[in-house]
């Protein structure tokens, strides 16, 4: 007989489903953390985080017996979480859907991307410096000063770890859309952790003869 | 291939996605091995990826805690009865 501690998410929601409340408030122990932190991230408040916290919770209950069990039970979860944290930031800000989709022809193209300007080394590897509380600080910093139509895409694509074409639908954008405001996210994201933990004598200036 | 093509096909690259021939990644390869700050960038962009994703969880408010257990276990008792 295996303990509730031991089943894998997937079981978890089967025995929920058939009324167990045990086996959902395990499964809301293992995920509350990352649904709480997804909520943070997207709406970047903490009273908004926690309505999205107890909304996806309280959508499971709905929806538990619906999960099919060919998909990841965290990902499921992940994106129910993610869909109240925008709909959330939709609502308050007053933005229709559209305004994610609203796409001025330079910003969302290969032209002008930003060209990297200070490459060096980091003093550190990313693991290593995920570590230390002052750099999650800066790192959280960094994010939360890109504009929305690139902040919700690295979030869904690079933190969430959704695909292109789920996070196309999450924010209603194109997938091209998607894959180009990614790469600009990366290179702003880039250019500012860089000067924040790149090490200077390691520094190099970019290459115009190639 | 120039630093701009490549900086065009990053994520391609740093994703792994199956946009990139074969060939493609040949010529990718070729032009980091001779340009040190293009390596650095695609050395960086990686790490940026993984800053994100080793980072701790954020924890739940104590407080806001026992208000979700409370609401979760009010709905679970609507949905499925006294079971709660």
């Amino acid at each position: 007989m295996t303990t509730i501690e031991q089943q894998t998410d997937e079981q978890l929601i089967a025995s929920a489903a058939t009324g167990d409340f045990d086996a959902f408030q395990e499964l809301v122990q293992r995920f509350q953390d990352r649904v709480y932190g997804v909520g943070l991230r997207i709406t970047r408040n903490r009273a908004d985080a926690e309505d999205v916290t107890q909304q996806t919770f309280l959508s499971l209950i709905e929806h538990i017996a619906s999960f099919r069990g060919e998909s990841a039970a965290a990902g499921w979860i992940l994106r129910i979480a993610t869909n109240h944290a925008l709909k959330l930031l939709r609502k308050k800000k007053g933005l229709p859907t559209v305004s994610y989709t609203a796409a001025s022809a330079d910003e969302d193209s290969y032209a002008s991307l930003p060209h990297p300007d200070y490459i060096a080394q980091w003093k550190d590897t990313p693991d290593a410096l995920a570590q230390r509380a002052e750099v999650r600080q800066k790192v959280e910093q960094a994010l939360d000063e890109l504009d929305d139509k690139y902040r919700l895409v690295f979030i869904l694509r690079d933190i969430q770890e959704l695909s292109v074409r789920e996070t196309a639908e999450a924010l209603g954008i194109s997938e091209s859309n998607v894959k180009v405001r990614l790469l600009r996210a990366r290179l702003m994201l880039r250019e500012h952790l860089t000067k924040d933990f790149g090490d200077e004598s390691t520094r190099v200036y970019p290459d115009h003869r190639h | 291939m120039t630093c701009e093509e490549l900086l065009k096909a990053l994520n391609e690259y740093v994703d792994g996605t199956l946009d990139l021939t074969q060939a493609d990644c040949e010529r990718f390869a070729a032009h980091l091995s001779g340009c040190n700050p293009c390596q650095i960038v695609v050395d960086n962009i990686r790490g940026t990826i993984q800053l994100f994703r080793a980072g701790v969880p954020f924890p739940l408010p104590a407080e806001f805690q026992s208000r979700l257990q409370g609401a979760l276990r009010e709905r679970w008792r609507e949905k499925f009865g006294a079971s709660a």
